[in-house]
């Protein structure tokens, strides 16, 4: 299969498809709609079910089941649905059940618009819902990526036994680019004995549930979510880095925001500034690596965000002030230019803008 | 010499003993659920979900799979189970305030769709778990925790009669109201039940079984009492029946 030109939205259905997911539950928002009316032309054709629930709230209880039965399974939503699927995101992180939930983020707060954001960051990156958990985020700057991350969604899900969230914003998936699937790429098969399918007469009935009543046993069982987090914290960070090596200064962005820094680091390049760029995929667990081994030799940090400052809290947190970091951003659903960028560039190079 | 058997323990059941109170016919439910899901031989192909409410640890007793949901989610969750799994029995057990207020919404679109499980709904006509609250089924002039002075009309607004509401949707295949204020109610609601599980197994649609039920300790009465109090006080309001039956022609 050559390369097709698709919708962002689109691009992420397709992949879920491609990475074994046959079942979708949903409920139309913008800017992710494509994604829901793409699943109910194309998931009959594999032999998979579609199925547009009454709300989001029902959507990811609907997942909670398909998750509780075995297979893999997927909902998206934008921003102020997904604040509605943090019930379920919690419950499904407490009852350890492997799912992939799309959010296309938009401006807000509240209804906020329709345009892309990114400042549901906090939200992702920091549980979200009630209690002690995190989910793994990925945040793909392109819509080639969303192929390779998508299935990488599914594959932490189940390897983990975890809710993974797939972060875009409204830019992401509105834009069209070629992209290549590769057929006949193996899909994983992870065992999952402990889906409620019905016994079938082997072995006795199991059970799915995040309710602990006993206190000692709920700690413990918090404990040992912990413990699986910090292995998702040795293997499961994915970043780029962009002329960081000589870099006095390094930027950081993530998603379509990158890719718009990356252009005005290049225009800094050529006006003589050394800058370079850390690109986090993983939202969660965040990548500190790329930080700490430049926090004692760079000037300062820049993070650049569609939002009032959210990742920057992460970078301060990671850089423990071994160099200054700067915030630039835009909300509301404005998306930062090259030049603006830029010239926040130049300005903490030399003081001047140009 | 054999002796016949004449009462045994349903396999339904696991041996864990319940945590119910004393005269909660939440317990009496069980039974007869699990008691049909043995004699329609289908226990291996059933998987259950538990709510949040005093049957929230049903999953402990019932004895096939079971998975736990949030609060009124019930329908959804076995939606997302039935979907992938249409040929398993699938039910839910629910109370009234899981169902009838918070979870309104899932259980009217999961029988809008005609979704093919079945809805164990237990009408207490109050919050159990939490302490006796009003619940959208307690009686106009009931008192409990938040209707001190009991329920008011121009305040609370009225019960909701869910088997009448649901009874109109298409969706819903068999629908009956039934009590446990007897032992021939009982029986009645058993033979409900497995009318229920039956409609789900030949593929006819949504089934809900609404069973009227105690609640001894935040109703303050006695076991005796409260059995009195559903018959006398409940029943009238929640008429008992089936609303709708789509093998009969009982639409
Ligand atoms: C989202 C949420 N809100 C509130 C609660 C608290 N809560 C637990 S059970 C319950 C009411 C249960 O009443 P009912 O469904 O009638 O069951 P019963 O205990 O009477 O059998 C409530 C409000 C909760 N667990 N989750
Ligand atoms: S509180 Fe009421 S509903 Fe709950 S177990 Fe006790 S009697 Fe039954
Ligand atoms: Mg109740």
């Amino acid at each position: 299969m050559g390369k097709v030109l698709m919708k962002g939205n689109e691009v992420i259905a397709e992949s879920a498809v491609h990475a074994g997911c046959k079942y979708f539950f949903g409920y139309p928002i913008t800017p992710q709609s494509e994604l829901v009316a793409y699943m109910a032309r194309r998931l009959p054709e594999v032999g998979g079910l579609f199925l547009q629930a009454e709300s989001e709230v029902a959507a990811i209880n609907m997942v909670y089941g398909a998750a509780s039965a075995g297979v893999r399974v997927m909902t998206s939503s934008s921003s102020p649905g997904f604040s509605l699927k943090q019930e379920g995101i919690s419950y499904l992180a407490g009852a350890q059940l492997p799912a992939v939930i799309v959010n296309i983020a938009r401006g807000g707060p509240g209804l906020g618009n329709i345009q892309p954001a990114q400042s549901d960051y906090f939200q992702v990156t920091k549980g979200g819902g009630h209690g002690d958990y995190h989910t793994p985020v990925l945040a793909p700057a392109s819509l080639q990526e969303i192929v390779d991350l998508t299935k990488d969604a599914f594959d932490i899900a189940d390897r983990y036994r975890t809710p993974v969230i797939l972060l875009g914003d409204g830019m992401l998936g509105q834009m069209m680019e070629p992209v290549e699937f590769t057929e006949g790429t193996e899909i994983r098969k992870f065992a999952k004995p402990w889906a409620t399918t019905g016994t079938l007469g082997d072995g006795p009935p199991r059970t799915i549930t995040s309710l602990e009543l006993d206190a000692e046993s709920l700690e413990k069982r918090n404990w040992d979510l912990q413990q699986k987090f910090a292995v998702m914290k040795a293997n499961e960070i994915r970043y780029e880095t962009y002329l960081t090596e000589d870099a006095d200064y390094i930027m950081v962005a993530f998603g379509t925001v990158a890719r718009i820094t990356m252009n005005a680091v290049n225009k800094a390049r050529e006006a003589g500034v050394k800058v370079g760029l850390i690109r986090p995929i993983s939202l969660w667990p965040f990548p500190e690596k790329p930080f700490l081994e430049t926090r004692d030799r760079v000037k300062g940090y820049i993070s650049v965000e569609m939002s009032a400052g959210q990742m920057v809290e992460d970078v301060r947190l990671v850089v423990e002030g071994h160099a200054q970091v700067d915030f630039f951003g835009r909300t509301g659903g404005i998306v930062p230019t090259q030049d603006e960028i830029f010239e926040k560039i130049m300005m903490a190079a030399g003081g001047v803008t140009v | 010499m054999t002796m016949k058997i004449v009462f045994q323990k349903t396999s339904g059941l696991t041996d864990k003993p319940t945590h119910y109170c004393p005269g909660c016919t939440h317990g009496v439910i069980h039974r007869l659920v699990a008691e049909v899901l043995e004699e329609m031989g289908v226990l291996e192909d059933t998987v259950g979900v538990a709510s949040v409410g005093c049957s929230v640890l049903s999953y402990e007793y019932f004895n096939c799979d079971m998975t736990q949901a949030a609060h009124g989610r019930a329908p959804a969750v076995a939606t997302g189970v039935k979907r992938v799994l249409p040929d398993r029995m699938v039910f839910t057990y629910q109370g009234d305030g899981d169902l009838a207020s918070i979870g309104i919404s899932e259980v009217i679109h999961a029988a809008a769709r005609g979704e093919n499980i079945t809805v164990i709904f237990v009408n207490n006509a109050i919050y159990g778990m939490t302490g006796g609250q009003m619940a959208p089924t307690s009686l106009i002039g009931q008192k409990t925790a938040t209707t001190p002075y009991g329920r008011d009309v121009s305040v609370h607004g009225s019960p909701i009669k869910v088997c009448e509401m649901i009874s109109v949707l298409d969706g819903a295949a068999y629908i009956e109201r039934v009590s446990t204020h007897d032992v021939p109610h009982i029986q009645k609601a058993k033979k409900a039940i497995r009318r229920a599980f039956e409609t789900q197994k030949r593929g006819g649609g949504f089934s809900m079984v609404e069973i009227l039920s105690t609640c001894p300790t935040n109703w303050g009465l006695d076991p005796a009492e409260s059995l009195e109090w559903v018959r006398d006080n409940m029943v009238p309001v929640y008429p008992l029946g089936v609303y709708k039956n789509k093998a009969t022609g009982n639409l």
